[in-house]
């Protein structure tokens, strides 16, 4: 049983290695200073450690606005995302209404197309509006994309609440939305967690959207600026890859603390 | 609404500009059908969309069969397997070209020096390669979510289903083909559909790894439709809008089969 236990560890250990082999690779490139980047045959290791390497970009005013942009496009649509998916969620959770089944149908639908399909025709349709390169155009996409999960995740976690715990609110005198703020949202803050870092990652991350809508360089987000990097003329791949650790890091950290819930929300609990 | 705008559009015509030039019927679509890269980007997305889901498939149900055992560590290398998942796929994307470098990436370096290649190889210029490489990276990042949706499906199963088959003296291999492979079936119907759905609407590998190479030799549906309507010398709305309409189709079929395949139906409570 023991060769077993040590076979399974080292084919763990094997398995986490490989998965983030590449990323370390991209760590000690990022801390490789300018002219080690070129030399032939490559170093896995740097010979000067160069950790200054985050502390210039971070540094960089383009940089500086890349994150800016992020994370006023993924903050303000994660809010959108909840205000909307909240009632959205605990209505359907709560009651039984004509097209009921309509709406979890199209809501699961919606969940799994990629904005990259529809791109020509969000490209089209904020061009009638006239949003093109506008924050707003982005927000509301991210938003309208990232809905579904929320609406899902916190469905489930509105109707595992027992209703004597809401007629019990209502007897003591608490009204539909006090019920709903005072009690409901803090016994499903489990579930609020997962829709917020969820909808923030998914925002955070985006790129073809950006890529199209986002034409002036000030108002590009993290994805799209970074690239900026290592172009035909420029080849800092140092700069490049210290600017997406900065940005993968927290994101590694806010995924681990939703990993349980990750699974039921993506499948729409079709494996339960 | 972008659906319907979509739809308008691929009726349309439109100025290099974006600008509005009429109602032309079915048009786009006759000239979709007559683009010459067509044929062979319809292949591209085959070969891109087949290869990316079977192999991963594949790795995953070894994976995930690995992560439902006990042993010491299990926790970190679950975290660790989330890391290509969190990470933004523009960003992993550029990690790889890197990595495929001719000169100075570290895969020629790390298979010369193991004598598993006689001369570099041009991963990300070569025709023979490019596709091969781009599938490595989309099997790369699609481990994760594979493999976690089958390691639900695997705890899924109960633990006295195997105690009985042991009772009937099925172990190891048999009791995996015939019990854990058939009780699987739902969760392996889930990955494989969520998995072609992504798959064939996945932008920033493609874009990025065989950003080098001109025209549409390995382009999927996707990037073409993109290089069409923002990129190429055409800057075609209408034309890529008709494509958009197919690319839409086609991922709505592949909806379809997956709440087919899961047995969709409204939750009770």
């Amino acid at each position: 049983m023991s060769v077993r236990r040590a076979a399974l560890t080292l084919a763990g250990a094997a398995l986490g290695l490989a998965m983030l082999a590449p990323y370390l690779v991209m760590l000690l490139t990022a801390l490789k200073p300018e002219p080690e980047l070129r030399v032939t045959p490559p170093r896995l290791l740097p010979v000067a450690w160069r950790f200054g390497n985050f502390a210039d970009v971070l540094a960089d005013p383009g940089f500086q606005a890349w994150l800016r942009v992020s994370l006023v496009v993924a903050g303000l649509s994660t809010a959108l995302v909840l205000l909307a998916a909240v009632p959205a969620a605990y209505y359907t959770a709560r009651h039984r209404f004509r097209g009921r089944g309509a709406f979890l149908l199209l809501v699961l639908v919606t969940q799994m197309f990629a904005p990259t399909a529809l791109v020509v025709g969000l490209y089209r349709e904020f061009f009638e509006l006239g949003l093109i390169n506008t924050y707003a155009a982005l927000i509301l996409t991210n938003a309208a994309f990232n809905l579904a999960f929320a609406v899902w995740i916190l469905r489930a976690f509105f109707a595992s609440i027992p209703r004597e715990i809401e007629e019990a609110a209502a007897v003591d005198g608490c009204g539909r939305a006090r019920t709903l703020l005072r009690v409901v949202l803090p016994l499903s803050l489990p579930g609020l967690v997962t829709a917020v870092i969820f909808a923030f990652i998914a925002a955070w991350n985006e790129y073809v959207v950006a890529l199209t809508l986002m034409t002036d360089a000030e108002r590009r987000p993290l994805t799209i600026g970074i690239t900026s990097y290592v172009t035909a003329y420029v080849q800092h791949w140092n700069a490049l890859f210290a600017a997406s650790l900065i940005a993968i890091v927290p994101v590694v950290v806010l995924f681990a603390l939703i990993e349980r819930a990750l699974v039921g929300g993506l499948t729409a609990g079709s494996l339960k | 609404m972008p659906a319907a705008e979509l739809v308008r559009a691929s009726l349309s015509r439109y100025s290099i500009t974006g600008l509005y030039q009429g109602f032309v019927g079915a048009r786009n679509y006759a000239r979709l059908v007559q683009q010459e890269p067509l044929p062979g980007v319809a292949l591209n997305t085959l070969v891109w969309v087949a290869s990316v889901v079977g192999v991963t498939l594949l790795i995953s149900l070894a994976l995930a069969q690995l992560l439902d055992a006990e042993f010491p560590g299990r926790r970190l290398v679950r975290w660790a397997l989330l890391v290509p998942w969190a990470a933004s796929l523009i960003m992993t994307s550029k990690l790889f070209v890197w990595i495929y470098d001719y000169y100075f990436g570290i895969l020629n370096h790390a298979l010369l020096s193991l004598r598993l290649l006689a001369a570099p190889v041009d991963w990300l210029g070569d025709d023979r390669t490019v596709m091969a490489a781009m599938i490595a990276v989309g099997v790369f990042v699609s481990l994760p979510f594979t493999t976690y949706v089958l390691l639900a499906g695997l705890q899924a199963i109960p633990g006295d289903v195997y105690e009985a088959a042991r009772v009937d003296g099925a172990g190891g291999w048999r009791a995996w083909r015939w019990i854990t492979l058939p009780l699987l079936r739902p969760a392996l119907l889930v990955a494989t559909s969520l998995n072609v759905i992504y798959v064939f609407n996945s932008f920033p590998i493609v874009w990025t790894l065989n950003d080098r190479n001109p025209g549409f030799g390995h382009d999927t549906l996707i990037t073409y439709m993109y290089k069409i309507a923002f990129k190429s010398a055409l800057r075609d709305v209408g034309l890529a809008a008709a494509l958009g309409v197919v690319n839409v189709g086609l991922t709505l079929a592949a909806v379809l089969a997956y709440l087919g395949a899961a047995g969709w139906r409204e939750p009770d409570a």
